[in-house]
């Protein structure tokens, strides 16, 4: 009997940490469109019906990149706002930043361009007065309270409302994108969470960003935003293609850079990146930075603070020092992958990893107090980044642009290399202690459970290392112009070295040799300055950073994390150079038991039932009999579970005796025996099969490109074995001399 | 009845979020429209020349009229030194938006301040209002491991959800019995195997 043509709601989901099937997705998202079209000829109700599903795309898109870009807004005005919190609050409207509550004012100097009556610290609230050493101590107080106070909320909120809020976010999306379903982590409540913790982690001044968690937030209101449209929310593989363009919107909103974050999404985070993802990517990515535009959060219709104005041109001979930078950036990643990922696996094997609170605390209260003295540790990262990459002139009077003005004239807007003052030789020292603190609680920082990212952290070690390298080698051109390298190239009294372009070089350098990004880091790094002059300095450090680190060590950051997780996540760029056979891999194994198989129309309801509980297979080949052991298609362990269920309860007459067939047509049987259960709508009827002396890479390469779960080994037409992901990734292991008992998930 | 309701429940939302879309873009319109006197300035530095030191001046004016001559008042050099003192001084239109600004800190406050408030419900308050209602022994509730081994758990779960459930109150107690379940099982994926994101 079978009059259940409407499918059972469940069959063709997923388990939790399974990974789906991509040629069942992709084929059905087909054929819904053929019935669709097909349709479309009947009536115009089908007509607009048809037009509307090609449109929802479009639509999604277009919301995403909406809410997206106010997320961002929301994001970046909160963190600008609690981030100066921490060390005083503006009386003409609690709302104001330091920068907006002197916006107005009429008091403030040329020197002092931070004071303003407006704005008064916590010493002046509490104490009334700025001045003195008891003043200093209550700031520092009020700074560490703060700091305390944001971190411990922060960690909080994660801890009781939403656990997969924590880390960077990053590498569990690559995970997702690649297959695999980790249900909640793009979830509503991850999304609030994530946003809200976002901010207080950011504004505690702990050495972190908000470049990869936007990601995550932009991923998680693309998967939101499918539950609206039928044809997304119901087909994972077209889900996918959302999330790689919502990735691509994220991005975007954070550095300002639309096409970079579409070849961010490409390079980075998807895995299959179709071509109608990558215009439809484009439309959200834009809107995205759209939106965010006419919020305006930084008050001069910039998208990221730390934009660059200059032109300046650069000059051959600072290949050298660009390439430099360039080794400075590969060594430093491969020294922060490879200290991270200890104190990572550290957290997660021994008791460090049982007091997450008191670690987010400790570290807090250690960033705090060291942070304060200095003032480049104490502005924001990103406030910091923005005034390395600022190129001195005449109007600027902070201590980096201490410069004796020695000259007569000023020649159309161009100054000539100066001498340095006092002020560039202490923030020299200041940056370099700076650096020093940047690199090592970094380390600790990233990975701890609120939500923290890398790009800023990263991009500052660059800065700082690229501006002293810069103003060191200002210096050299201003002392020794008799030299010929700076004799051929400057003239006496031109603008020869701008320290500004070393930072953004050095912050591209770095960078890229930890997450190991290459054309999406150069074209991010050109937008975010607006023009082409760059791009050779900033390819040959991003080239050179690259390599250093490649050198030293194998993966990105990202790749790295995976690997520490144990996700099944099959890497598409690297060969696979061994000559191993598909019978070396499948499973079972010589002296395994037989493979679990059920038979085509023998087998009763009892009999698969007991094959369900005594193992653990998330699948099951049909053959036609045990005897002849040939292969008729391959069914999925939930949907079995599921139609058994149904039927027990909705069909009449089924009971544990009752045969099981996956044939058209029932198979004879003597009369009253009970009736049959067809699952034949179960069935996968096309199943992909290999023999058994096909070459490994071949099968390492279908895995990949067709996205499979399982393939089935066959030998002279009769099935002999069966290899999974898993099975193909611990091969990968063991032939890399890894561990292959760190791949956890099935 | 299940998929009527699940198909309003999707117009709804898709509806709403529609709204918020357009509400979001009629903000930044009316950000751009309602600019407040106070919110458009020009900012003219100009750097240390001759006898006078540096300062900034600030002024509610116009983009047109954004330069030296307008802004700077009153002029510190006289005569020919006019032009060269302008020459040096550099002069930036400037535009924020002061309303956008409150209402972005305002809402973030009162998210912030309600999720604080459930949070202590949830850790303090709701423990002591269930043992005093319902005593002792409704303590030992399902708080042990729902691991996913049992082989027809999802299966159940899943089934469960076509079910249709006429109370509105006992659907809103159900929801939250299963959200709270989802979020222990995640604290315990995260927080004490340390199987995902460590």
């Amino acid at each position: 009997m079978d009059f259940l043509e409407e499918p059972i709601p469940g069959v063709g989901t997923y388990d939790d940490f399974n990974t789906i099937d991509w040629v069942r997705e992709k084929s059905r998202d087909r054929d819904r469109h053929r019935e669709i079209t097909n349709k479309s000829k009947e009536s115009t109700w089908a007509l607009i019906h048809s037009v509307s599903d090609a449109f929802s795309g479009w639509l999604l898109m277009l919301l995403i990149g909406l809410l997206s870009g106010s997320l961002a807004g929301l994001i970046d005005i909160s963190a600008h706002w609690m981030t100066d919190l921490k060390e005083g609050i503006c009386t003409g409207g609690f709302w104001f930043n330091h920068e907006h509550c002197c916006w107005n004012s009429e008091h403030v100097t040329f020197e002092e361009r931070d004071k303003c009556p407006e704005w008064n610290s916590w010493s002046q609230l509490i104490i009334s007065t700025d001045e003195g050493a008891f003043a200093y101590i209550v700031n520092y107080f009020m700074y560490v309270l703060w700091a305390l106070l944001f971190a411990f909320l922060a960690v909080s909120l994660v801890k009781v409302f939403a656990p997969y809020a924590c880390g960077s976010g990053i590498p569990e999306i690559k995970t997702i994108l690649s297959g695999f379903i980790i249900r909640g982590y793009l979830g509503k409540w991850t999304l609030v969470i994530k946003t809200i913790t976002l901010v207080l982690a950011v504004s505690s001044g702990l050495s972190l960003g908000k470049e990869g968690p936007l990601v995550h937030v932009a991923c998680c209101c693309g998967n939101i935003l499918c539950h609206c449209f039928n044809k997304y929310r119901k087909n994972e593989a077209k889900r996918r293609e959302v999330l790689s363009a919502a990735a691509a919107a994220g991005v975007s909103v954070a550095f300002g850079a639309p096409i970079g974050g579409v070849l961010f999404s490409l390079e980075e985070v998807s895995y299959y990146f179709p071509l109608k993802t990558l215009w439809r990517s484009f439309f959200a990515a834009l809107v995205a930075a759209f939106t965010l535009r006419s919020i305006n959060p930084f008050g001069n219709s910039r998208l990221v603070l730390f934009y660059v104005e200059f032109h300046t041109p650069w000059h051959l001979f600072e290949l050298v020092p660009f390439i430099l930078l360039g080794i400075f950036g590969g060594l430093w990643g491969a020294l922060f992958i490879r200290t991270n990922i200890a104190w990572c696996r550290k957290r997660k094997t021994t008791q460090l990893g049982k007091y997450p609170v008191i670690e987010v605390l400790v570290v807090t209260a250690i960033t705090a107090i060291l942070a304060f003295p200095n003032e480049y540790t104490r502005m924001s990262t990103s406030e910091l980044i923005s005034e390395l990459f600022n190129d001195c002139g005449l109007l600027d009077s902070s201590k980096l642009c201490d410069y004796e003005n020695r000259f007569n004239t000023s020649k159309g807007g161009e100054l000539p290399d100066r001498p340095a003052g006092v002020g560039v030789y202490s923030a020299m020292w200041q940056l370099a202690l700076t650096l020093i603190l940047k690199i090592v609680i970094t380390i600790f920082t990233f990975g701890m459970k609120i939500p923290s990212g890398l790009f800023i952290p990263s991009m500052a070690v660059g800065a700082i290392a690229g501006r002293l390298l810069g103003v060191g080698m200002e210096q050299l051109a201003y002392y020794h112009q008799e030299w010929t390298v700076f004799n051929s190239w400057c003239s006496q009294g031109a603008d020869c070295i701008t320290p500004g372009l070393y930072a953004m070089v050095g912050a591209a350098a770095c960078l890229g040799g930890v997450t190991r990004m290459t054309v999406s880091l150069v074209v991010i790094m050109f937008e975010l300055t607006g023009g082409l002059e760059y791009i050779v300095p900033l390819m040959a450090a991003a080239m050179t950073s690259k390599w250093v680190a490649d050198a030293l060590g194998r993966e990105g950051i990202y790749d790295a994390h995976i690997r520490l997780n144990g996700y099944p996540f099959l890497e598409a760029k690297e060969e696979f150079a061994h000559k191993t056979l598909a019978m070396d891999v499948m499973k079972p194994r010589r002296n395994d038991p037989l493979l679990t198989v059920l038979t085509q129309d023998s087998m009763t309801v009892e009999d698969v039932e007991t094959i369900i509980s005594e193992t653990t297979y998330s699948g099951f080949p049909v053959v036609v009999s045990r005897e002849s052991q040939r292969l008729v298609g391959f069914v999925l362990r939930r949907d079995l579970i599921i139609s058994i269920e149904n039927a027990r309860k909705k069909q009449d007459g089924v009971v544990s005796t009752s045969i099981i067939y996956f044939t058209e047509h029932s198979p004879p049987l003597p009369p009253y025996t009970p009736p049959t259960l067809k699952l034949r709508n179960i069935l996968d009827l096309s199943p992909f099969t290999v023999t058994d002396l096909t070459p490994m890479e071949i099968v390492v390469d279908i895995f990949r490109k067709l996205g499979l779960r399982q393939c089935l080994v066959t030998h002279n037409g009769r099935l002999l074995g069966i290899i999974t992901k898993k099975d193909v990734l611990k091969h990968i292991a063991q032939m890399a001399n890894q561990d292959p008992d760190s791949i956890l998930f099935n | 009845m299940a998929t009527l309701w699940g198909g309003l429940l999707r117009l709804g939302s898709l509806l709403s979020l529609s709204c918020l879309a357009l509400s979001v873009l009629l903000l930044a319109q009316l950000s751009d429209a309602a600019k407040n006197f106070e919110d458009v300035r020009c900012k003219c530095i100009c750097p240390p020349y001759k006898e006078n030191s540096g300062h900034i001046y600030n002024k509610n004016i116009s983009q047109k009229d954004c330069d030296c001559l307008h802004v700077v008042e009153p002029m510190p050099v006289r005569g020919p030194d006019v032009e060269a003192y302008c020459l040096r001084c550099e002069c930036k239109y400037e535009e924020r938006s002061s309303v956008t600004i409150k209402v972005t800190i305002i809402i973030y406050l009162s998210i912030l301040g309600l999720l604080l408030l459930y949070m202590v419900y949830l850790t303090l308050v709701e423990p002591i209002l269930k043992r005093r209602l319902f005593g002792h022994a409704q303590l030992i509730q399902s708080d042990d491991d729902i691991g996913d081994h049992q082989p027809f758990a999802n299966a159940h779960d899943v089934l469960a959800r076509s079910r249709s459930r006429a109370n509105v109150l006992n659907k809103v107690e159900y929801a939250q019995q299963r959200w709270k379940l989802q979020v222990q099982e995640q604290r315990k994926s995260v927080f004490d195997r340390h199987v995902v994101l460590s």
